[in-house]
């Protein structure tokens, strides 16, 4: 598949998919060689959730109501650190200005940016869930409810998250300034993935959970548009 | 444009007016609720307040899509005083909702939908001006508030909806507050009823002197920008 | 057909003009250095002409194509250097140039890459990371990455910018050899001694335009220098004269 420049004929464009990989395939090799992000997001919800059994002084028996809060807290707290790094590595040494050189459709980059923010997503979700069940002995969250909300919810937060990134990148207060965007305007995506895990865990029927579930999809899908119509008027001058 | 409008001149003293007759409305004029007493007729006001911050907002979302579409600075100034009039409106508003369920929900704060949502969007719109308080190019600065407005008003209906069906699926938690609302809007005899509008009314008129004071203040805030500009050079 | 068009440039930050109405022409093969003290709106003119920066006003045409409608028609015909590298440094150098040559769907990437590294001289290092790298490498590499593609216009902005002697000496020599395969390039520096001998014409910017333009077979050896303090006395002087008759109006 080609994109087409906003010119009618010609054609100078890299292809859309072609693009977009490069952009993937750049942030994870650099990622697996610096392992910077993900030991700072592994080490970092590993903590969250230590900190979270002595304050909850979490045991077998309560582990059911609290767990699926505990767990987004880590995924959300430990995401805002790898979208931040995962932006400062493009403001370094100029990179942003170079992608936005390269003959493509600006959401390429956003998009390229999304999957590898969704996957270093995945890589800390998994051995956390794995800490989580060995800790509590509570094998049960591996069940496919809860993953597919986890998959549904980190989407949604993905989305968001490098949108706004890319956004808090360009101030001055970078760092500091993300989750204090981020957090209000994903809220529904964490009432809803911490309700529908917890729901799943508590062994619910799916007609309980089916209107988290759809209030996920429904905000993954709005804003997975929003970003596509809006980022151009973030990255350019 | 130093000159100030007669229009707005006549919205000010209007606004006093208004207000001093609906003061007299809420406090005098209608009659005492049944049940609730006079800790009811907090009711009035509240309701224009989130009548107000809900418009402010929109305000900026409309304001928002026509700076990205033309690049025009005056619309940046008109998100920016939507924004921040339906800030303070909608502050109030949570205030006086909290002094109201004091006395008849028994506490200062319920996580209620309503409740919740109306402090999740002044946080977003907190984080709107601390947005703008962090980026120096002007264009950019426009550029990024009206993103951010959009976005963020987005969100802040999803989070009720969010809210409310989880509330649905748990009927046991503390008695919804928004039905408690709705059924005081039902009992409303013909006096609340006109309180009740008149004051909708005047903070209508209130919110748009303010917003065309600050629109103005914008302006001149430029004009200063400018005129620094000229003495450097 | 002029590579390079610009009409009526004018681009605001805020209520600031940093383009007072530029215009602008350069034919192809052309290498035009642009000489101005600093906040003479220098970069902001290069990020125009290298899509990363909207026109507030006025007309722009680069290889024959508009801005901004066209900016990726553009984009593929452009290579940009400044003083920034733009590079990953997690990354090696080759996967650099890969990276960038995938972004621009450049053919037979493989000896493109081969062929670049030795240009820059480079080849050595190919394998090891770019933060390890000396600025004047980093440099180096980044006219790899700004040339991979091939294209036809090179902007350069403030290439020497925190490189020692021997590393602009380098940096000459890689751009020589660039430049002499009839690219259009368009070069901003500071440097007038190095940029007298590379460029072609000088034109002087000034609080957002072009006061004054050259080419080189019309100055003396040793004449640019003269010809800038010039060019920018004489405007400062007229700037005095506008200001005078502006208060005598009043």
């Amino acid at each position: 598949m080609t994109v087409k420049t906003r010119s009618k004929k010609v054609r100078v464009t890299t292809p859309f998919f072609k693009s977009m990989w490069a952009v993937v395939w750049k942030d994870l090799k650099a990622e697996g060689r610096s392992f910077q992000l993900l030991s700072a997001m592994w080490i970092f919800s590993f903590l969250v959730i230590l900190i979270f059994n002595f304050a909850f002084e979490l045991n077998i028996r309560e582990r059911t109501n609290v767990a699926s809060g505990i767990l987004w807290v880590a995924f959300v707290f430990a995401g805002t650190l790898g979208l931040n790094r995962s932006m400062a590595v493009e403001k370094d040494r100029g990179c942003l200005d170079g992608l936005l050189l390269a003959p493509v459709d600006r959401s390429v980059i956003y998009f390229g940016k999304v999957i590898g923010n969704l996957f270093f997503m995945f890589m800390v979700e998994i051995p956390v869930l794995f800490l989580f069940a060995v800790f509590y002995n509570y094998f049960e969250i591996f069940n496919w409810g809860v993953i597919l909300v986890i998959v549904l919810g980190s989407i949604g937060y993905t989305v968001v998250g490098t949108f706004l990134s890319s956004m808090s990148a360009q101030s001055r207060s970078r760092d500091v300034l993300l989750p204090i965007l981020l957090f209000p305007v994903v809220l529904p995506v964490v009432i809803n993935a911490v309700r529908a895990s917890g729901n799943f865990l508590q062994a619910q029927e799916f007609m309980f959970v089916w209107p988290s579930i759809r209030m996920l999809i429904v905000f993954d899908v709005i804003f997975l548009a929003l970003g596509y119509m809006l980022f151009d008027f973030i990255v350019e001058e | 444009m130093n000159e100030k409008p007669k229009m707005l001149t006549f919205f000010d003293w209007a606004s006093v007016i208004l207000l001093l007759v609906a003061s007299y409305l809420v406090f005098f004029f209608a009659p005492m609720e049944a049940v609730m007493g006079n800790v009811q007729r907090v009711f009035y006001f509240h309701v224009s307040m989130a009548w107000i911050g809900s418009i402010g907002f929109l305000l900026a979302v409309f304001a928002g899509i026509a700076y990205l579409k033309t690049k025009d600075r005056k619309w940046d100034i008109v998100g920016l005083a939507g924004i921040e009039v339906g800030l303070v409106f909608a502050f109030i508003n949570i205030v006086t909702g909290s002094i109201w369920a004091r006395p008849i929900w028994n506490t200062w704060w319920t996580w209620d939908p309503r409740l919740v949502t109306a402090t999740i969007a002044e946080l977003v719109y907190i984080a709107y001006i601390m947005l703008r308080a962090g980026i120096d190019d002007p264009n950019r600065r426009a550029r990024f508030g009206a993103v951010y407005a959009i976005i963020g008003f987005v969100s802040v209906p999803l989070s009720f909806f969010s809210i409310r069906i989880w509330r649905t699926i748990h009927p046991i938690v503390i008695g919804a507050g928004g039905e408690n609302g709705e059924a005081v809007d039902m009992q409303m005899t013909g006096d609340m009823r006109i309180a009740f509008f008149f004051s909708l009314f005047t903070f209508t008129v209130v919110a748009i002197s303010l917003v065309w004071h600050r629109i103005r203040l914008g302006q001149l805030q430029d004009k200063v920008e400018q005129l620094k500009v000229k003495a450097n050079m | 057909m002029s590579m390079i068009k610009v009409k009526n440039l004018v681009k605001m930050f805020g209520l600031k003009t940093i383009l007072k109405g530029m215009n602008f022409d350069v034919e192809p093969g052309e290498f035009v250095a642009f000489l101005g003290p600093n906040g003479a709106g220098k970069t902001t003119f290069l990020r125009i002409l290298s899509s990363l920066s909207m026109p507030s006003f006025g007309d722009v045409k680069v290889a024959g194509y508009q801005l901004p409608q066209h900016a990726a028609a553009v984009r593929s015909k452009l290579g940009v250097l400044s003083h920034q590298p733009l590079l990953y440094g997690d990354l090696t150098a080759e996967e650099n140039l890969e990276f960038f040559g995938r972004m621009y769907n450049v053919n037979d990437l493989g000896k493109r890459i081969d062929e670049m590294l030795e240009v820059v001289g480079l080849s050595k290092r190919r394998g090891d990371l770019v933060r390890t790298f000396s600025r004047g490498m980093q440099q180096r590499l980044a006219i790899g990455r700004a040339v991979v593609h091939n294209p036809e216009i090179l902007l350069l902005d403030e290439p020497y910018t925190g490189l020692d002697q021997d590393a602009s000496g380098i940096l000459d020599d890689v751009l020589r050899t660039i430049a002499s395969e009839g690219r259009t390039v368009i070069m901003t520096s500071h440097d007038l001694v190095r940029t007298e001998d590379m460029a072609s014409r000088f034109d002087v910017l000034s609080k957002g335009k072009v006061i004054a333009s050259t080419n080189k077979k019309n100055i003396s050896k040793n004449g640019l220098l003269a010809f800038y303090r010039d060019a920018i006395e004489r405007s400062k002087i007229e700037e005095e004269e506008k200001k005078r008759d502006r208060k005598n109006k009043k």
